[in-house]
């Protein structure tokens, strides 16, 4: 499986991950959150940001089901889904990931028929510190 | 003594607006699989549009490709025996920079840079690798936050707005499919076309194999080898060329703010990407509106991309994409034939080239899917990416 290739931005989002928590980097002086993390605040061009806790529940904002070709590792667990989160703290803020019935959870262990947009989802993490989504209310 | 105000002021304004002309077109044949390699099909491709428009190679100036294009251009100007070189330009993200190299062309030569401008698409995506698996390049950001969930290739990219666009706005499947069977009816009529002798039909379409949900077989672009070029030269040079000109009315690129590229998820409103952006100048620099349009070339790596950019484009409201595909309008004596070679889809998957060749077709009278007296049509460039687009007129 890809593991994230991790730049000099995003490192702080996969250490936490890493610890269990989900934080999204926020503007130290504008309070703005952006996503992907980057240098700079867009809003106000601060250079100051901080990684904020967020509550880590979202809702589903679309999803779609790939089938192979796909690489190898993936082509294994096809059909699978991927869904996007928004995340209800910062609705603007959509993380890519899976719908999974528990934590460490493969990503084709939850049926893409019962996936709905809109549905309430809670993050959980992987024992290899991904994110991942169940549903608030199985 | 000052130049009169009022012809400064027609030329800051006006800009490029029909002050060149695409003189010539040229192409290889096109296949799943081509022996030559991409810089023999350039060469080759590049020739035969020098030769449609009867320029020599020595009079070239100016060269304009896009990226992920592995023929550079020292090396066209040195197998082709071009002139000296006072302009050349790389445009990026790959399909979306197809209407960006005739563009940028037109701008040189509009401001006096160069005489004679050739773009060109070389590309064995039919017999070459898959981009989307190498994944030793593929994971920059903002890679790291989609493909390790399995979010793979362009095609799972775009179903995904493709499924929120079916959400907000009642999209259908049969709305698609309209839009991959006014494709492959042109390329049925298109004897170049690698799908000529493949009609499509409805249940084919729905029984088809998935790609990633909601997009299947046919939603999805062909796999080819092939390369186009064209020639731009001034309007005024254009007119002593062999063939009828079709000038460059208004062109136009566009990189939304906060845009994000194929994952546009992170941005504020992920269904108005590029085109809106483009759409917005090309417009206002033009001396028509979309009712005026008669035939278009839109990029089609995706049949989706098509209702986004009907309405990022203007020729309908935002969410009415899927609708205005209903009762044929995208077919031959429709409201807006498109694509009428074949398009990405049926034609040939040359990164959107074949669809500027086609749109000076349309505008030559000799299309193989011709719209009666067609005088103007719009050809765009990858929608979902940082994009660009031509208004061209006869
Ligand atoms: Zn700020």
């Amino acid at each position: 499986m890809l593991t994230p290739v991790v730049d000099e931005d995003g490192a702080p989002f996969w250490g936490y991950a890493a610890q269990g928590e989900l934080r999204v980097q926020t503007c130290a002086d504008c309070a703005e959150p952006r996503f992907p993390p980057r240098p700079c605040c867009p809003h106000c061009q601060s250079f100051a940001s901080e990684w904020r806790a967020v509550s880590g529940r979202g809702r589903v904002w679309s999803f779609v089901v790939p089938h192979p070709p796909l690489l190898p590792d993936y082509a294994e667990l096809a059909p699978y889904n991927v869904i996007v989160v928004e995340l209800a703290d910062a609705p603007r803020i959509r993380l890519v990931g899976n719908l999974v019935t528990g934590p460490d959870a493969p990503l084709n262990s939850f049926p893409p028929e019962r996936i709905r947009i809109g549905a309430r989802v809670q993050v959980v993490f992987s024992s290899a510190g991904l994110p991942q989504w169940i549903l608030e209310r199985p | 003594m000052a130049v009169a105000p009022d012809t400064a002021g027609i030329r800051g304004v006006t800009g490029i607006k029909d002050a060149t002309a695409i003189a010539g077109i040229g192409q290889t044949s096109f296949a799943r699989q081509l022996t030559e390699n991409e810089r023999t099909l350039a060469c080759r491709a590049i020739l035969a549009a020098l030769d449609d428009a009867g320029i020599a190679p020595a009079e070239v100036d100016a060269l304009a490709s896009y990226t992920m294009e592995e023929t550079d251009e020292v090396e066209v100007a040195k197998a082709l025996g071009l002139g000296d070189l006072t302009f050349f330009s790389k445009v990026g993200y790959g399909g979306g920079g197809s209407c960006a190299t005739v563009a940028h062309l037109a701008a040189a030569i509009a401001t006096g840079q160069a005489t004679v401008g050739v773009a060109w698409r070389s590309r064995k995506r039919g017999s070459g690798p898959r981009p989307w698996r190498n994944t030793s390049v593929q994971l920059p950001t903002p890679a790291q936050w989609t493909r390790p969930f399995g979010l793979l290739r362009p095609s799972d990219e775009i179903a995904m707005l493709t499924r929120r666009h079916m959400h907000e706005y009642g999209t259908t499947r049969d709305h698609l499919f309209n839009v991959a069977l006014a494709c492959r009816n042109r390329a049925n009529q298109n004897p170049d076309a690698i799908m000529y002798d493949r009609p499509l039909t409805r249940e084919m379409y729905m029984t088809s194999r998935w790609i990633s949900e909601p997009l299947c077989l046919f939603d999805n672009c062909l796999e080819t080898d092939g390369a186009l070029a064209c020639v731009v030269v001034s309007a005024e040079r254009a007119r002593d060329c062999r063939r009828t000109p079709v000038y460059i009315h208004s062109a136009a690129q566009g990189l939304p703010a906060q845009h994000h590229g194929m994952v546009n998820y992170w941005n504020d409103d992920p269904l108005t990407g590029p085109a809106w952006t483009a759409a917005r100048h090309l417009w206002k620099h033009a001396d028509f509106t979309p009712d005026d349009v008669q035939v278009a070339q839109l990029y089609d790596a995706f049949t989706a991309l098509i209702p986004l950019s009907l309405e990022g484009y203007g020729f309908c409201g935002r969410g009415e994409g899927g609708a205005f595909t209903e009762g044929g309008a995208l077919e031959s004596g429709g409201r807006l034939p498109i694509n009428t070679g074949g398009g990405g889809l049926s034609e040939a998957y040359v990164h959107g080239f074949n669809l500027i060749t086609e749109g000076v077709r349309q505008l030559r009278g000799t299309s193989t899917a011709q719209v009666p007296g067609a005088a103007t049509c719009l050809v765009t460039a990858g929608e979902g990416v940082p994009t660009s687009a031509l208004l061209l007129r006869s």
